[in-house]
């Protein structure tokens, strides 16, 4: 398909302006406790119960690194094909507000613990290359509540200290489409490699979204805005469109655009600004004392590379050449872990092909209708690889195996079982068939000779006429040849 | 029995183990002397009848096996000690009783000691001369003029005043070698890493660091060898064998060699602070060690940088007394920017805040390359200067401060000259070394004067054996008159 279908401009009187983003995004390591302390990570708990001394930044608490969630951020930097910096420093960014207990945000500024890497995006018009800038680890806030009381603000820090990555993307992306296939691609690696749950609904993956326009083949970026905090790809994309265009009827009456923080309004659909480059914080950024630099042997990140899974755009090209799926079943059949183990299952008991069709058509609308997960389907694997299995042997019929799907569905079912039972066999003897398509024919002599003199589309009618008198049962492909040879005669 | 008070820890030590005395009437002794001196302002929390209590404790199972057996001991109000008010000298944290118990404090308390009470200190250990306290100031009890020294002002005063039988100082920039010269006690900074941090209100983490604060040098090795020890839960411990300090004193240092470096010669430094040097000087040759002219070209830049890596992390570290959690809160301010302002308005002091300014400005965008950075690379050519010397010398002798104590006031409204008090101690910080101040002799005026011996990164029996070595025969000892009872 051709890439300028796709191209995602706006048009203005004075000319065409393409749109440039950058995402900072915000992913919550999967670990059981948090970057510096003990406590619990667990979502759900009442406020306030996962808190340590060290969380709630009592006098004289000191911060110990949890080495899983080092680990974690080692294992997304290598699955993002990025560089893993031996050395890395942990910096305090310091600012005030009441859901940051210590005054300052541990992160890391000058020296991340993952360096350049990318993302190979998989678009309708080909592949496309992400370029990321860097990953580091650094602490969450607090939440503060600010609607449950008139006159006062609850804080809630469970939250406050549990590890986040922040992977910065390059300002590689150009439209709504490219950013959903971004984060979607972000967050398939990252399940891929359980080094985070991708959940957006319960914070675990959100971004800052930067955003600038310039006319269509200008070299120079444009002023960007950052949306701030933006947790959902569904919000990312209209904060995107929204911006985008509030940012080109700027240029186009001549204005300037400032360069500011924003946030997205989901009730109103819009942007506003939050604070502008003059009211930025200063965080006096400067080395955690409190923290040594963080000195990874290269023994270490040899043997998380060696334990590394299989990551989705390896398996993808196995698929390709193993199965023999083309590159669009098998981006799909990749796009999540359970996905893909589900239809490796299938295909070793089946015919890989078949099964990825069957896959892709009914078992995923049949999820979608019920609002199921590929986890927790209705069919497993082994009876769906024999339903496959039945289909190819020819036992059942494509139509009927659509019937012996329906009540796999309902009662869990293994296929055979439902074929015996329900007497759904396809009839594949060519002597039972040449019987019933013989006694159509001596039937209907008059169309058969309609037949030999030239009118061939009366074949459909005495197909029509066998599948009729075994009850849909007839073997298509065996009724087909043995009709042919039948009326030649 | 009625002198007990005035002998050394490791004396008294001796006395519980052979019976002499129970550790209650010792315990008692100590808190009439802490009640007939209350003028000197050296306590700012008492903890008599849980101290009686665990008196008691160890009379009715005495176990003498433990380093620090039977004996009650004040600590200075920088250690958390769990559900006892800890205040750092601070209003913001009046009333504050944390839930936990430092490393350090633990660690003495595992090894039989136990609380007698918290002692005053500058605010947030931001001080020379215990003044910048918000329970008020210090007094020394060499005179009741004088300031005690800072930041560990109460400890060293109730040490020389006979109200606790050793203690426990911190030490950013001196704040334990200073206030120990001041009165004529011992005091030593340990190596950084060598004592926990947790559970210490913190001033400028890389550079703070828990010591002993004596009568003598075997005292300090006590005291040391049951505090220090690897801590996981603070993350610049070190982690190395725990060493017998006490067991391994020795004062043969025959053939030693003793840095003297030239640097130290200050301008407009008293004579009786270079004859006092000379005297160490001389007392250590004649015991058999070397004296070697060595050079530490980066001194004269200590304290400047010293006064900017401080600042800097203490204006983080002290960022998260804002009112919200726990400590002081203003009740003034209709929002949140206004409530923090009033709190810190309020709860700090004029020191702690003129600090917090130097700190948030050297780190500001745009300044943060000119000084911060520049300091931290400062600092290392201050580390490579005593890397380089040590390839030569066993340890560094120097005067710990350039004058004996000052007058209270004398030099409040002038800040940088209260900052030049610590001109000998802050090179050893910035470099993390172990130092250890001791008696060595009285100014004109009849005020203590201190030497400084600066030893290698965990080397801190060396000095200790020199410190023994110089103090049997240095002939110096504190006559103090109580006057303030």
């Amino acid at each position: 398909m051709s890439k300028e279908k796709f191209d995602y401009f706006i048009n203005g009187e004075k000319g065409k302006y393409e749109v440039v983003i950058g995402l900072e995004v915000h992913a919550q390591v999967l670990s059981n406790s948090k970057l510096f302390s003990g406590s619990s990570t667990k979502f759900g708990a009442d406020p306030n119960k996962q808190v340590s001394l060290i969380d709630s930044a009592f006098p004289g608490m000191l911060p110990v690194i949890n080495e899983e969630c080092v680990k974690q951020a080692v294992r997304t930097g290598l699955g993002l094909n990025a560089k893993i910096n031996n050395y890395s420093v942990f910096d305090r960014k310091n600012y005030f507000y009441a859901d940051l207990p210590q005054g300052y945000q541990i992160s890391q500024y000058k020296n991340p613990i993952v360096g350049e890497g990318k993302v190979l995006l998989d678009m309708p018009y080909g592949s496309k290359e992400i370029g990321i800038e860097r990953l580091h680890l650094e602490q969450d806030a607090g939440k503060s509540i600010h609607d449950m009381d008139p006159s006062s603000t609850y804080v809630d820090l469970n939250r406050s200290g549990i590890a986040l990555m922040e992977i910065v993307s390059k300002p590689h992306l150009r439209s709504p489409d490219e950013v959903n296939a971004y984060i979607k691609k972000l967050r398939t690696i990252m399940r891929y490699l359980g080094t985070c749950d991708g959940n957006m609904q319960e914070g675990s993956l959100r971004a800052d979204v930067n955003v600038s326009v310039r006319k269509v083949g200008d070299k120079n970026f444009g002023t960007r805005c950052e949306i701030k905090n933006v947790n959902s790809i569904k919000f990312m994309q209209m904060a995107i469109e929204y911006e985008a265009h509030r940012q080109v009827e700027l240029l186009e009456d001549g204005k300037e655009i400032d360069q500011e923080t924003r946030l997205f309004d989901t009730k109103k659909n819009e942007t506003r600004s939050m604070r502008s480059k003059e009211d930025a914080h200063d965080y006096r950024y400067f080395p955690d004392p409190d923290l040594l630099p963080l000195k990874l042997e290269q023994k270490l990140i040899d043997d998380l590379k060696k334990s590394l899974p299989e990551l989705p755009d390896n398996k993808k090209e196995r698929f390709i050449q193993e199965y023999g799926l083309n590159s669009y079943e098998a981006n799909v059949l990749v796009s999540e872990k359970e996905i893909s183990d589900y239809y490796e299952e299938v295909a070793k008991l089946s015919d890989k092909k078949l099964a990825a069709t069957w896959m892709m058509g009914d078992l995923f609308a049949m999820l979608n209708d019920k609002g199921l997960n590929i986890s927790n389907s209705p069919i497993s694997a082994k009876n769906f690889a024999e339903l496959v299995q039945s289909i190819k042997s020819g036992e059942i019929s494509g139509r009927i195996a659509k019937e012996v799907f329906e009540i796999m569905v309902e009662s869990g079912d293994n296929p055979k079982k439902i074929i015996e039972s329900k007497g759904m066999k396809q009839q594949s003897d060519p002597k039972e068939l040449e019987k019933i398509i013989n006694e159509i024919l001596s039937k209907n002599k008059d169309k058969v000779e309609q037949y030999k003199a030239g009118k061939e589309k009366l074949f459909g009618f005495f197909v029509g006429q066998v599948m009729k008198l075994s009850g849909g049962k007839a073997n298509p492909q065996l009724t087909n040849e043995i009709l042919k040879k039948l009326l030649k005669g | 029995m009625s002198n007990i008070t005035n002998q050394s820890l490791s004396e008294i030590l001796e006395s519980i183990k052979s019976k002499k005395i129970s550790s209650l009437e010792l315990t008692q002794a100590y808190i009439k002397n802490i009640e007939n001196a209350k003028k000197l302002n050296a306590f700012v929390t008492t903890t008599f009848d849980q101290a009686l209590e665990n008196a008691k404790k160890f009379d009715n199972k005495p176990n003498n096996e433990q380093l620090l057996s039977g004996v009650p001991l004040a600590v200075k109000d920088l250690f958390c000690t769990e559900n006892v008010k800890t205040m750092a000298g601070s209003n913001i944290l009046n009333n504050f009783v944390p839930s936990y118990e430092s490393t350090v404090t633990k660690n003495l308390w595992n090894n039989g000691a136990f609380l007698l009470g918290k002692l005053n200190c500058d605010e947030f250990a931001m001080g020379s001369s215990n003044e910048t306290s918000f329970f008020g100031n210090v007094i020394n009890p060499i005179g009741d003029h004088l300031v005690p020294g800072g930041s560990s002002g109460g400890s060293s005063s109730a040490l020389a005043a006979d109200l606790t039988p050793a203690t426990i100082g911190t030490d950013t920039g001196g704040s334990i070698r200073q206030p120990a010269s001041f009165t004529g006690t011992v005091g030593l900074k340990p190596t950084y890493g060598l004592c926990s941090r947790w559970g210490i209100v913190a001033f400028a983490s890389s550079l703070d660091q828990a010591g002993p604060m004596t009568k003598t040098v075997n005292d300090c090795s006590i005291m040391l060898e049951a505090m220090s020890g690897f801590d996981e839960k603070d993350s610049t411990s070190i982690n190395k064998k725990k060493e017998t300090y006490s067991k391994n004193l020795k004062d043969n240092i025959k053939g030693l060699k003793i840095g003297i470096p030239k640097e130290y010669r200050v301008d407009n430094m008293p004579k009786e602070i270079d004859e006092l040097w000379e005297k160490g000087k001389k007392i250590l040759k004649d015991l058999g060690a070397q004296l070697i002219d060595i050079s530490l070209p980066h001194t004269k830049y200590a304290l400047p940088t010293y006064y900017i890596v401080a600042p800097a992390e203490a204006s983080s570290n002290l960022a998260r007394y804002d009112g919200v959690r726990y400590g002081y809160r203003s009740q003034k301010g209709k929002d949140l920017i206004e409530m923090y302002e009033n709190t810190r308005s309020e709860g700090f002091g004029d020191e702690v805040k003129r600090r917090i300014l130097i700190g948030t400005y050297v780190l500001s965008s745009g300044y943060y390359d000119a000084y911060y950075l520049k300091a931290q690379k400062v600092r290392q050519l201050i580390k490579k200067d005593f890397d380089d010397s040590f390839t030569k010398v066993d340890a560094i002798l120097t005067p710990s401060t350039p004058s004996s104590a000052f007058k209270i006031g004398e030099k409040t409204n002038d800040p940088v000259s209260m900052y030049l008090n610590d001109i000998f101690t802050v090179p050893v910080n910035l470099a993390g070394l172990p130092a250890l101040s001791l008696p060595a002799g009285l100014d004109k005026q009849g005020y203590p004067l201190g030497l400084q011996l600066i030893g290698k990164a965990l080397d801190e029996q060396k000095i200790l054996n020199i410190g023994y070595a110089f103090e049997k025969n240095c002939g110096y000892k504190n006559e103090i008159k109580k006057w303030w009872s």
